[in-house]
């Protein structure tokens, strides 16, 4: 009891100072000489897009954008290393009318949002996370539902959708490099194209990555696991 | 003060909230998501302080996407952790924590 005391204490104290320091510190910041927006406006003709964010993340600060998804490829390995061997796979459920119609409804619906999503990107909001988030939502709606889905057990094509994303990036990182520019400068002929392809690319492979780190997560159940003591 | 300014001290305010819920609570789920919480009130922070006064500014906000699409599949990725760890010891909490 008195330890949770001290505890909640401590938290308290550490909180409230934190939050008085970063408040007190927007209060007092500098303002930057340099305008980033100015900047972003200035090099829009060169992006090859016409949206500033999308420039931003494919054209000007695209690097991100290759370690994001090099991360995204990291947490589904680490997924695919920790899932349940072998899985039993949901016994087909006696047809539900209303569900299954909705499901067949939706589905196409939610892939042609995604196709928008992407294409949207260059000139609007959207862009590849979005529109591989509205895919995996899309694939976990229909696992959910009992009705078969890519499974992303052993099948190597999902595995190779799931580098698929950042390979095509690392090639054309490379390729500018090849062609004598500096690390992902892309040329400013080719800038939109590149940018639509990558963008395809990623949405396939975060669409994947997103729903195997679903598919993935191990039973809360323990299989054999002698039962210990739980929380207190 | 003017709106940008105000999403800025509201990330402050999320931040030190979460922050006390993530350092009092114990069950690893209510961490992860006061974790959450934490991380966006960053990124209230990092946007609304960037445009503060200057209209709306492009690299935060990419870089807030950046963080966003991590910070989910860091969370898909810390619950499967979690799940793991509750299907073999039982328990919600790291061994430290129960008391």
């Amino acid at each position: 009891m008195r330890r949770r005391v001290a505890r909640h204490a401590v938290a308290g104290v550490a909180s409230v100072a934190v939050g008085i320091a970063l408040w007190q510190a927007i209060g007092v910041r500098s303002i930057p000489t340099v305008s980033l927006p100015a900047l972003v406006r200035e090099a829009m003709p060169a992006s090859g897009v016409s949206h500033d964010i999308t420039a931003v993340l494919l054209n000007f600060r695209s690097y991100d954008t290759l370690l994001e998804i090099a991360v995204l490829l990291a947490a589904a390995v680490v997924a695919l290393a920790l899932r349940d061997t072998p899985r039993e796979r949901m016994p087909a459920s006696q047809p539900y009318l209303i569900l299954d119609t909705f499901v067949w409804r939706i589905t196409p619906l939610l892939v042609l949002v995604a196709a928008y999503l992407l294409w949207a990107g260059s000139t609007r909001p959207g862009g590849a996370f979005q529109a591989g988030s509205v895919l995996a939502g899309a694939a976990v709606l229909l696992r959910l539902s009992g009705l078969a889905v890519l499974s992303v057990d052993d099948r190597l094509a999902s595995r190779v959708v799931v580098v698929f994303g950042l390979s095509v990036f690392l090639l054309v990182a490379a390729g500018t490099l090849l062609a004598g520019q500096p690390l992902l400068a892309y040329p400013p002929a080719w800038a939109g194209a590149l940018i639509l392809m990558i963008e395809a690319a990623l949405t396939l492979s975060i669409a994947v990555v997103l729903f195997s780190l679903f598919d993935n997560a191990p039973q809360s159940r323990p299989a054999a696991a002698p039962a210990q003591r739980g929380e207190a | 003060m003017n709106a940008d300014r105000l999403y800025a001290y509201v990330g402050v305010v999320l931040f030190a909230m979460a922050m006390y819920a993530f350092l009092t609570h114990t069950h690893l789920l209510r961490r992860l998501l006061a974790f959450n919480v934490m991380g966006g009130g960053t990124f209230l922070i990092l946007v609304g302080l960037a445009q503060d006064g200057r209209g709306p500014d492009p690299v935060p906000q990419a870089l807030v996407l950046t963080g966003i699409v991590v910070a989910v599949s860091a969370t898909a990725l810390a619950i499967i952790l979690l799940r793991r760890w509750f299907a073999l010891s039982r328990s919600t909490a790291l061994p430290e924590d129960q008391s």
